[in-house]
């Protein structure tokens, strides 16, 4: 895992956004913008989606993220890739070391699987998308753009038989991963409620967007 | 197998596509060993609903898939249970379903161009694309495409993350069968494993096979691999509740 800082200051920024868990951030981020998400209380998952502000069905692949740099976890180096294999953005300064993009988003048909049938109205990231479409029609993203995302700060290592497991977060209060977008992007962020798995630490918390041109 | 309805081949480099009702089964083999088939689901009713690597995954608590293992849609439903899983060199099975498909670019810097006019049916077909021809007979397109299963590609991890195609295992007579627990639709192509490295183009077909399954039991496997399967049958019976 590598760490490596920024250099960049917030009383620079062109923007910041204080996003808190449960919501949502959409909004565009301009080629050769950097970004940075902050985990501002620690052990908070991030669920992300990014898009071509031109074109949304070219959007962020796990899968073509993973087999170019053959490897399955995000750090700093990393070059998110599209569905058209092409870079997005790349992740320039990271303070966690690793960020998670196979255990997806949670959503609340998934929950009544996961932990109770019962557990279906709990608050979960793919309806904060689904608000967050719906309340913007001017992106032009909808349900069939919503997918396989990052899971920033969040850890979920595989074991050499196979296994996947959630691990408690390796993140920690004010720890962030910063990204350079690599052609203009639309940014799709669930601050993640989930209350039922390590995730969060079981207690969701607030993460904040700098924007720097 | 019993009730055997229909048998075809699918060629090493093919693309195919059809509805598969609820209580079908469908058996796949390796006929020459090496082969890999790209997979992906739909819900016919609502095209919107797909396999969902991540849930499926996720809720059991996996990065391979074997037999036991339920495939999910975004919608906490299960297209298809794996209900066998047979490995001829008995070191058993293990298939991705997160290394997704080669790509022209892939395919022609590996063995050469895609080229219809020089190799007629034997051309260099990439799973991406078989995909998008696949996809778009139904009105779907790349915004559609999800992270497919790579059968009978086994992708192991070391403790840093890093990925390697391992064929060890793979061997004429391995086959997986999959039950559908919904009525579904199957996209599939037999193109190479995006990691697949061999000198030539592998031109490995795979034997399909479609039966009829036995009802589910109480015991069923599948359903009873853990505690979470047994929800997501639930929710499979709620959406047929009215049928």
């Amino acid at each position: 895992m590598s760490h490596i800082q920024s250099n960049l200051h917030p009383e620079t920024a062109f923007s910041t956004h204080y996003v808190p868990a449960g919501d949502y951030f959409l909004g565009e981020i301009k080629q050769g913008q950097t970004f940075r998400i902050v985990d501002l209380e620690g052990n908070q998952a991030a669920d992300v989606l990014f898009y071509n502000a031109k074109d949304p069905s070219e959007r962020y692949s796990a899968m073509d993220t993973i087999r170019n740099q053959g490897n399955l976890y995000l750090s700093a180096g990393t070059k998110l890739m599209s569905n058209a294999n092409r870079e997005l953005l790349e992740i320039v300064a990271d303070t966690c070391g690793r960020h998670d993009t196979l255990g997806g988003a949670c959503a609340t048909e998934s929950n009544t699987v996961r932990y109770s049938l019962e557990k279906r109205c709990m608050h979960a990231c793919r309806d904060s998308w689904m608000l967050a479409v719906a309340e913007h029609p001017e992106f032009g993203i909808s349900k069939r753009d919503i997918t396989h995302n990052i899971n920033f700060f969040m850890n979920v290592p595989v074991t050499a038989d196979g296994g996947l497991t959630f691990e408690d977060g390796i993140s920690a209060p004010g720890k962030y991963v910063e990204l350079k977008a690599k052609m203009d992007i639309v940014m799709l962020i669930s601050n993640c409620p989930q209350l039922n798995n390590p995730c969060n630490g079981y207690n969701p918390t607030p993460i904040e967007v700098i924007v720097w041109n | 197998m019993s009730n055997m309805l229909y048998t075809t081949t699918l060629p090493g480099n093919g693309h195919w596509s059809l509805e598969l009702r609820r209580g079908s089964l469908l058996k796949i083999t390796d006929i020459e060993g090496g082969a890999n088939v790209g997979m992906l689901f739909y819900n016919p009713r609502n095209l919107l609903e797909r396999y969902n690597a991540p849930d499926t995954l996720k809720c059991q608590h996996t990065f391979k898939l074997q037999r036991g293992n339920c495939l999910y849609s975004d919608m906490g439903r299960i297209f298809a249970s794996i209900v066998e899983d047979y490995s001829a060199n008995s070191e058993g099975n293990w298939h991705d379903t997160v290394c997704g498909n080669s790509t022209a670019q892939l395919i022609e810097q590996q063995w050469g161009k895609r080229d219809y006019q020089t190799h007629r049916n034997q051309w260099r077909q990439n799973g991406y694309d078989a995909f998008l021809v696949e996809l778009a007979k139904y009105g779907l397109g790349r915004a559609d495409m999800a992270s497919n299963i790579n059968w009978f590609s086994k992708v192991i991890a070391d403790d840093a993350g890093n990925i390697q195609l391992d064929t060890k295992n793979q061997s004429a007579g391995n086959s997986v069968t999959l039950r559908f627990e919904m009525d579904t639709l199957v996209i599939m192509h037999a193109c190479p494993h995006p990691l697949n490295k061999s000198e030539a183009y592998p031109f490995t077909s795979v034997e399909i096979e479609l039966s009829e399954a036995a009802p589910v039991s109480d015991d069923d496997y599948c359903k009873n691999f853990r505690e979470e399967n047994q929800r997501g049958f639930k929710n499979n019976a709620l959406y047929y509740l009215s049928n």
